[in-house]
């Protein structure tokens, strides 16, 4: 099949099969997804991201861990390209590694958060009355909270790693995709197509799984690409404050606390982390705003 | 096939409460088209969704086929017995989901087997070629929208339609096909209407009987012949007739 | 014959799509005197585009093009958008189909009459006040007092329908665009309506262009009809003779119709042919001939 009909084919307005007619909405999704050039570079800075997480133990030049007292606080060189921190490690080869730590997060985080938040907040807007005040009154309690300080809270309480980062941050997380979905179940709950499926005998549930959340989903999408740059900073602030990550882990949180003591003289130390973290926190500020020209019901065209 | 007695259907509590329709009573015959007419607010539709079970605060009594109907609790039977097209085609149907998906799982709901084949068939019955059944509904236009509606309705096979308005968000050559359309299905599957219209011609065309409503009670039930006539009993239906019959200018 | 208020030669709008560019208005050419003009189609005629690129509404990427566009001689064919700001509201206004979206919600009426007044005419605050309350008095408003102080949603559709076009006719301007002004109201409020836009462009001298879907409402109403089919005007003919329309396209629009006073068992259903989109225009009269006895 040659590129024009293959195109033609995707772009069919009566697609023959339900696998021509998936195909073909992912394909026009893509088409707009594609002509926002910067949500295009984000992209491409999350899978170059991905690649170095996968890849990091053959790309690497040094161990994240071999210590060189020797060499410590080299700026970056032909040996070193981004400088050694504190303890003479190799801080690319560190950032490397970190991007799996990262990657883990902001996975596990995004995996957690939206989901309880989708249950939560569908089932309150869905079914009204007193199910709906107790769920958004909870709601509202997790949102009284700084998120960063619940989060501590809850690291302190369970213990500081990684693990319980992630479960911290993922607990604190929710409330806003809930209030969210809940709104969004508002104004889908009295539509014609839901009172058309209630004719035809369907029940709660499957009204909320089949109708209601496929709605839901691509706004809550958007926002969890919105929201990972804040994930991001918080983990890293969970770990600049000891309580994420541990050493020797090169957590980039971690890594700029470890150089903040040296951030006078030694600027890169600190300022490496630094600008991986903002840099990946854009890939994903971008991503989300290509991801909401392509999922955002009310930005359709047609 | 249809009666409906003393009915008050309300919104809301008590000091805001809204009283939408008052003391409505008619029957509908089997295989009869009955239409409501009215302007906005008269309640008409009120009334449809209070047989589908869409609102549950009303009082007096419902009965279909016979059977007296709860509140809010509608059965199997009655989802198989009783069907709705909805007004606007725009948003009755899910628009995440293919034609197939939604006839397909209307048909799952209704412990349908074949479905494949009544998918086919259904999509005939409505003037639907295959070509269509794996579209989205951006991807179809308000009438092609209207006759996906109108086979999910049918998918139930069921013997009382509710329709709500249903070609008034369509173009008049579309709303001629689709008036088309219903008045062959009702020969074909001897179907009962109940037909929602502010369009006095539109009921005119498809009904044999209808009723006249104005702030929630019904005014007046007459046969088609003398609305057709201007013949109304009642001062509002002739004011109605009246004004139906367009713009003249005034001296 | 006198110079037309409103001139429109060879009209196109365009937006550009993945399969290449859309035509909504495919260069259409009319001229509006101080008459009412019904213009009617389906949807996606470009009827109501045609109503947004005389205001200059069309939003990019769409495109207006024309070989002239001019109001009074004066070209407004793609102003820059501070000139054209001038213009609409002032000479040329529009009504639109819902006043529920039309009408600022959180502002009085009374604010929103006197504020769209004295963009256009810079009064003093009371001589405004005074003006907005001879509007509402004009729109057969009974109670103009109250009405200025009361928000939108306090309003009924039809109330709100007249509120708009009494915020629209402030200004006085020379053009008024209906784009279905009375399509979300019942029809006894709907002849209400009718008779003060009406009266408004017979007192006035106002020219009015009626959009609408509705062929009965504007064979009745209007002085003259340009019938448009997929961007295009198919047919131009006097309003009274819309019923001897010789079009297919409108022969089948009118057929399809169901009537009270002559019941079918079926109704006809138009049957579109490729060849009306473009086709020459049908016009039993010259271009130069106003009529509505003017």
């Amino acid at each position: 099949m040659s590129a024009v009909s293959r195109r033609d084919w995707l772009l069919s307005d009566a697609p023959r099969t339900r696998c021509q007619a998936r195909l073909g909405a992912l394909y026009q999704g893509w088409l707009t997804f594609r002509a926002n050039r910067l949500a295009m570079l984000g992209l491409v800075i999350l899978i170059l991201l991905i690649g170095m997480a996968i890849l990091a133990p053959w790309i690497a030049p040094q161990s994240p861990f071999a210590q060189d007292l020797a060499n410590r606080l080299q700026p970056p060189s032909a040996a070193h390209w981004l400088g050694t921190d504190a303890l003479g490690r190799d801080i690319l080869s560190r950032l490397i590694h970190g991007s799996r730590i990262t990657l883990f997060i902001v996975g596990t985080v995004a995996l957690i958060a939206p989901v309880i938040g989708l249950f939560i907040g569908t089932v309150a807007g869905f079914a009204g009355g007193w199910v709906d005040q107790v769920l958004m009154r909870i709601t509202d309690i997790f949102l009284a909270f700084p998120k960063l300080i619940l989060a501590l809270a809850f690291v302190a309480a369970l213990g500081p790693s990684i693990g319980n980062a992630v479960l911290a941050l993922a607990l604190t997380a929710w409330p806003p995709y809930a209030r969210l979905a809940r709104a969004e179940t508002l104004t889908i709950r009295n539509a014609d197509f839901i009172a058309a499926a209630r004719l035809q005998g369907a029940g709660r549930l499957r009204l909320l799984v089949r109708h209601i959340w496929p709605l839901c989903v691509s706004s809550l999408i958007v926002r969890v690409a919105l929201d990972m740059a804040g994930i991001i900073l918080s983990a890293a602030g969970l770990g600049f404050l000891g309580l994420g990550a541990q050493p020797p882990m090169p957590e980039w949180g971690a890594m700029i606390s470890d150089g903040r003591a040296y951030i006078l003289d030694f600027w890169w130390v600190a300022a490496m982390p630094g600008i991986a973290i903002f840099t990946v926190s854009m890939a994903f500020n971008l991503l989300g705003d290509g991801l909401r020209d392509v999922l955002d019901p009310k930005g359709d065209k047609s | 096939m249809l009666t409906i007695r003393d009915l008050d259907v309300w919104f809301g509590h008590v000091p805001d409460r809204v009283d939408a329709v008052r003391q409505a009573t008619f029957t509908v015959q089997q295989g009869e088209s009955f239409g409501l007419v009215g302007e906005s607010g008269s309640g008409k539709s009120t009334i449809l969704r209070a047989i589908a079970g869409l609102i549950p605060t009303w009082s007096g009594r419902i009965e279909v086929d016979g059977r007296v109907l709860d509140r809010d609790r509608r059965d199997r039977a009655f989802f198989k017995t009783v069907q709705m097209v909805f007004q606007d085609p725009y948003a009755s149907l899910h628009p995440r989901h293919s034609v197939d998906a939604v006839l397909a799982e209307t048909l799952r709901l209704q412990g349908m087997d074949r479905i494949d084949q009544r998918i086919v068939r259904l999509l005939d019955d409505v003037g639907l070629g295959q070509g269509f059944r794996f579209r989205y509904p951006h991807q179809l236009s308000g009438g092609q929208r209207q006759r996906v509606a109108i086979a999910r309705a049918l998918a139930a096979e069921p013997r009382v339609l509710l329709l709500d308005e249903p070609t008034s968000a369509l173009d008049v050559s579309v709303q001629a096909e689709i008036l088309n359309l219903l008045a062959d299905l009702r020969a074909e599957h001897g179907l009962t209407y109940l037909m929602v219209s502010h369009d006095l011609a539109v009921v005119g065309h498809m009904c044999d009987r209808l009723a006249v409503m104005q702030q929630g009670r019904i005014v007046e039930v007459m046969e088609v012949g003398d609305l057709r006539r201007g013949a109304g009993r009642a001062d509002y239906t002739r004011h109605l007739i009246d004004a139906s019959g367009g713009y003249r200018r005034e001296a | 014959m006198t110079e037309p208020l409103l001139s429109v030669r060879d009209l196109s709008v365009t937006f550009p799509t993945r399969q290449g560019s859309f035509q909504a208005v495919r260069g259409i050419s009319f001229d509006l005197g101080r008459e009412r003009l019904g213009v009617v189609g389906e949807s996606g005629s470009g009827k109501s585009m045609t109503g947004r690129a005389i205001l200059g509404l069309v939003r990019p990427p769409g495109q207006v093009q024309a070989s002239a566009l001019t109001l009074q001689g004066q070209s407004i064919l793609n102003l820059p958008d501070r000139q054209m700001r001038k213009i609409r509201g002032g000479r040329i206004s529009m009504v639109m189909q819902d006043p529920k979206f039309s009408l600022n919600p959180v502002m009085t009426v009374g604010q929103q009459i006197i504020e769209a007044y004295r963009l256009h005419a810079s009064a003093p605050r009371d001589q405004a006040r005074q003006k907005a309350l001879e509007m509402l008095e004009a729109v057969q408003i009974r109670d103009p007092e109250r009405v200025m102080n009361a928000y939108p949603h306090e309003v009924s559709g039809g109330m709100g329908q007249r509120i708009m076009i009494a915020m629209m006719l402030a200004p006085d301007p020379q053009i008024l665009i209906a784009d279905e002004p009375t399509s979300a109201l019942d029809v006894s409020v709907r002849t209400e309506v009718l008779n003060i836009m009406d009266r408004l462009v017979r007192d006035r001298g106002m020219g009015l262009i009626f959009i609408s879907h509705d062929l009965n409402l504007v064979a009745q109403f209007c002085d003259r009809v340009l019938i448009m089919y997929a961007g295009r005007i198919v047919e131009t003919l006097p309003a009274r003779d819309l019923h001897q329309a010789r079009h297919p396209y409108t022969r089948g629009l009118l057929d399809s119709l169901p009537r009270l006073d002559a019941p079918v068992d079926r109704l006809p259903v138009l049957q579109r042919q490729d060849s009306w989109r473009d086709a020459d225009l049908l016009a039993p009269h010259a271009d130069t001939d106003l009529p509505g006895g003017l």
